[in-house]
């Protein structure tokens, strides 16, 4: 495979960088005065739970495509990480390793 | 800080699969500090190196970025960042609100919050996320075959997140509207259920506003 022009491998960089940017700060310029919105405050409260899950679900679901048939063992990871952070006390790291420690070994020995 | 260790463990393996993926490409190895320092967000990246590698016109780059960061409009209404220091310090809170730092933030409770530990916290997933890049870059050329699959922390994060969100009966109405958005995005928008699901769940969130009492709407502030 031939390398692409590394100016057009910066240009692609550097409008990434500007169009990111330009997402995470103007929405905090256009809220600066409406901070004191009733409706601003109840959705800002409402969002996060629910934006979390989306996020969780779509990457979850990603990796349901990649895997093709071998879905399944997205889903027990899934489920592993779920089980271990409620019944184990919520602590993050040893779900988070249980889940990808689980969904490594069922890939590469299945 | 300690803030950023559960979330780094979710950050680092994804840093070493974007250093794989540049070097499996067959782009040069600087590609991936490039995108983690210049752009700074996850998946984007990802998917970046791909068009990158096809040579896709900047064009179809500017809207793919523009698409799946478009979430991070979002972020604003409830990432404290009031508690930033003005000046350098809350420029580098916005550049670096990737997800995992808005998640962090967002969860804890605001007397625990500081400008310091923010800062750090955000410099820190920056820094597992570049040296993930270069473990990535080393480890593809030596190893010809990487363990597969440990990009799955990422997710295992999330849905750890999730639940740490939802403990409480208050936010239980906005997690099954974002589940019916999200369900239905994925029925009917497949190719976008991101950003399909993020409008739906905006639009549902509104109506929920204008149908609850005043009372509904402030009740459970800073609780």
């Amino acid at each position: 495979m031939s390398t692409p022009d590394p100016l057009f491998m910066l240009a692609a960089v550097a409008i990434g960088s500007v169009i990111t940017l330009l997402l995470r700060a103007v929405p905090f310029a256009i809220l600066r005065p409406l901070r004191s919105s009733k409706f601003v405050q109840a959705i800002g409260r409402w969002v996060p739970a629910g934006l979390l899950l989306i996020l969780a679900v779509v990457m979850l679901s990603g990796e349901f495509a990649i895997r093709g048939n071998r879905w399944w063992i997205a889903a027990v990871a899934a489920v592993v990480t779920a089980i271990m952070h409620l019944l184990c006390g919520r602590r993050a790291l040893l779900s988070i390793i249980a889940g990808t420690g689980a969904y490594v070994a069922m890939l590469n020995l299945s | 800080m300690r803030d950023s260790l559960g979330v780094g463990l979710g950050i680092f393996p994804l840093g070493i699969a974007l250093g794989v993926l540049v070097v499996q490409a067959g782009l040069p190895w600087w590609l991936a500090p490039a995108l983690s320092i210049g752009i700074f967000a996850g998946s984007v990246e990802l998917l970046l190196v791909a068009l990158i590698a096809a040579s896709a016109p900047l064009l179809t780059i500017a809207v793919t970025v523009f698409a799946v960061n478009f979430r991070h409009v979002f972020y604003p209404l409830s990432f404290p960042l009031h508690v930033v220091k003005p000046g350098f310090g809350r420029w580098y809170s916005v550049y670096a609100m990737i997800d995992e730092a808005y998640a962090t933030y967002v969860l804890m409770p605001a007397q625990e919050l500081s400008s310091r530990r923010m800062l750090t916290g955000q410099f820190c997933m920056q820094l597992y996320w570049v040296s993930g890049g270069l473990v990535g870059v080393a480890l593809a050329s030596v190893l010809p075959a990487p363990l597969e699959g440990l990009e799955f922390a990422i997710v295992a994060l999330f849905i750890v997140m999730t639940l740490d969100a939802v403990r409480s009966r208050r936010e239980i109405p906005s997690f099954l509207l974002a589940g019916l958005a999200v369900g239905g995005a994925m029925v009917a928008f497949p190719e976008s259920p991101m950003l399909a699901a993020l409008l739906l769940y905006s639009a549902m969130l509104i109506a929920r506003f204008f149908m609850s009492t005043p009372k509904e709407q402030a009740s459970d502030e800073h609780a």
